[in-house]
């Protein structure tokens, strides 16, 4: 690590593994919410945070290899993820019309 | 300045993600999430993806977390109640977490070691019209199938949202 | 060195036209509705009620800020800013004009050019919805959560057709840069047709004119979409709890989104800066002569005044006018201001369709203006993109 910081060069501009580190720790924070929090749209937010994560080092390797493939896939990440959002708030309505809660805790009807 | 403005929205973006996970009511997560998009989307711009970085905050930021605002506005959530976790999982989550990360880190920097530098301006083919060059080419039927997709989530929260027909 | 300074003074020039130019448009508006409705208007604060603007301003300034108990207060101080800044920055990057040489610099008017400038206007109007909603949900008040509800439901529903129009005019410019797309417009079919989207290309882009301008009034949350904002119905709406500056910060970011979608629309439908007929026609002198006609009707009505004041204040108006006649006609000059007038004259029109329309329609129903947006707009936006697609495909 300690190398690492000192071989930079502040005219050659930032390291990719910045960008895949910064984007490592979004992920984490994501996941750490995803566990942590039991409001379920505070999870699928967390579950948003996780794909804006991965969609940042998606475009980090497309800078690293001078190719636009990277930024499809993003592409597809994004709409993918409105499609998502769009089930799963529906989902998520109507499951507050039948249970009156968000809890996730809460909601475990197939256990018992 | 690269380095500047890398570090700078960085730091935006940890702890605007940091707010996501700590903060106890929904909309300040929402709009949490929503400062981590917007700064990601300057990230994006500095990588040469001036297509996306609009596009990410049309599609996530304008579309997806107002969605996301006017579900809990109309669900009128309040705050999280706390309690309800074990004593070791809060003891152990943060050091667990911050110990995950660290080693991601450092699998990364040691895996990745001379992976190239980023620099604003250096890779111009972000431009929509590249971006819609490989998509119409490379890329179509992926992209038809995602419209496939689309049109089912339509359908699918038409029928999980529409009232009783009874 | 250089581009910062000249950005810097572009900044401030920009940044003070804009805010007089705002609390402007809503004199302009009173006066006009006021005329509409057979009344006078605002008529005490100055000449014509010229100053009332100023007047406003220093009574919003020392009102009281009244914060709501039980408000979420980041929340409640953190909305009018967030809207209002949204709705400014949208400004940076319209271009008003040609480009010109000033003491040897060559200076745009434009802050700056993005390469994606249509997206970034999108991107930012599309932001501008957190203002609102925030505000409604903050103030702790069913009315205004009424009303940030009805809002950010009728922006995602207006944006798609919105979007849809822009997209119809970018496929005959084929470019994101809102420049370019003004450069691909200059020209004339037959010698007098003008080459404006709304009248060339292989679709004349009419149809996709008129859904944006329906979709902008429903994004700038105008009558008759202004239902956040309902008076009798919701109060007030969203900024009911607001009071001070921070309801003036509302006023400014809906009369700012107007000045913005007034501008995209001149820029990406009618032409931008290029004018209505050929220079050989003799454009050039349109602006000088509707100037100095002004300045006539002014002096004649100061020389047989109807009210006492106006013996005074007329010949002061008309010797306004004149002046800007003469700065127009100035050989030097035309080939900046000129522009820069057709591009103004053009704004100004659509942001008096807008007060027009507000005098003139009432209010829509909220289930009607849901099924407006859903089963006629978006289909409509969506046939005229694939006619306009299929006509540009076949053309090239």
């Amino acid at each position: 690590m300690a190398e690492a910081m000192q071989s930079i060069n502040l005219q050659a501009g930032v390291p990719i593994s910045w960008y895949l580190v910064l984007s490592a720790v979004l992920f984490s924070l994501g996941v750490a919410g995803f566990l942590f929090r039991k409001s379920i749209i505070t999870v699928f937010m967390c579950i948003e945070l996780m794909l804006n994560a991965v969609n940042l080092s998606f475009v980090a390797f497309a800078n690293q290899h001078k190719q636009v493939s990277g930024h499809i896939f993003t592409f597809f990440v994004m709409v993918v993820a409105a499609a998502e959002a769009a089930v799963g708030l529906a989902i998520i309505l109507t499951v507050f019309k039948n249970r009156e809660t968000l809890n996730i805790d809460e909601i475990n009807s197939l256990k018992n | 300045m690269d380095f500047l403005f890398f570090f700078l929205f960085a730091f935006i973006a940890v702890a605007c993600a940091v707010s996501v996970v700590v903060q106890k009511h929904p909309i300040a997560s929402a709009l949490s999430l929503v400062g981590v998009m917007a700064s990601i989307a300057v990230l994006y711009l500095q990588l040469g993806a001036e297509f996306l970085a609009m596009a990410q905050i049309i599609v996530y930021a304008g579309a997806v977390m107002v969605l996301f605002i006017f579900v809990i506005m109309l669900l009128n959530a309040g705050a999280e109640s706390r309690s309800g976790r074990s004593y070791a999982a809060q003891l152990m989550g943060p050091p667990l977490l911050v110990a995950l990360m660290a080693s991601l880190g450092f699998a990364i920097m040691r895996g990745f070691p001379g992976g190239g530098t980023v620099k604003f301006d250096s890779f111009q083919g972000g431009t929509a019209q590249n971006i819609g060059y490989a998509l119409f080419t490379d890329y179509l039927l992926p992209f038809e199938v995602t419209s496939v997709l689309i049109l089912v989530a339509i359908l699918g929260a038409i029928v999980l949202a529409r009232k009783e027909m009874d | 060195m250089e581009f910062i300074i000249i950005t810097l003074i572009k900044l401030a020039v920009i940044a003070f036209v804009l805010l007089t130019a705002l609390a402007y448009i809503q004199w302009v508006e009173r006066k006009v509705i006021a005329h509409v409705q057979v009344r006078m208007g605002p008529s005490r604060v100055g000449p014509h009620g010229l100053l009332q603007p100023l007047a406003d301003v220093v009574k919003l300034i020392t009102k009281e800020g009244v914060m709501p108990p039980h408000a979420n207060k980041f929340f409640y101080l953190a909305a009018p800013i967030l809207a209002v800044f949204m709705a400014l920055i949208s400004i940076s990057v319209i271009p008003f004009g040609t480009e010109f040489t000033v003491l040897g610099h060559r200076v745009m008017m434009q802050l700056t050019d993005l390469n994606v400038g249509v997206l970034f206007i999108l991107a930012v109007s599309s932001m501008g919805v957190y203002g609102i909603a925030l505000a409604g949900w903050a103030s702790n008040n069913k009315y205004s959560l009424l009303g940030g509800l009805r809002s950010s439901a009728q922006m995602i529903s207006y944006e798609l057709p919105m979007s849809l129009a822009l997209a119809a005019p970018l496929l005959i410019a084929g470019t994101l840069s809102l420049r370019g797309i003004v450069d691909s417009q200059a020209g004339y079919n037959l010698g007098f047709i003008p080459k404006w989207a709304i009248f060339t290309g292989p679709f004349p882009q009419i149809f996709s004119f008129i859904i944006f301008m329906i979709a902008a009034f429903a994004e700038t949350n105008r009558i008759p979409f202004d239902l956040p904002e309902a008076e009798n119905e919701l109060v007030a709406g969203f900024h009911v709890e607001y009071s001070s500056m921070s309801f003036a910060a509302f006023f400014m970011a809906e009369y700012s989104n107007m000045v913005t979608v007034c501008s995209v629309a001149t820029l990406l439908f009618l032409g931008g800066w290029h004018p209505l007929w050929p220079e050989s026609m003799g454009s050039n002198f349109a602006a000088p002569l509707i100037l100095a006609g002004a300045g006539a009707i002014c002096l004649y009505h100061g020389l047989n005044p109807a009210r006492p004041f106006d013996r005074f204040t007329l010949p002061a108006f008309a010797v306004i006018f004149f002046g800007l006649a003469g700065l127009m006609a100035f050989p030097p000059l035309v080939p900046v201001l000129t522009p820069l007038f057709w591009f103004l004259a053009k704004l100004s029109f659509l942001l008096f369709v807008f007060i027009w329309i507000r005098a003139t329609l009432p209010r829509f129903r909220y289930d009607q203006l849901m099924s407006f947006a859903w089963k006629f707009l978006f289909p409509a936006a969506l046939l005229n993109l694939l006619v306009t697609g299929f006509l540009v495909a076949l053309v090239s």
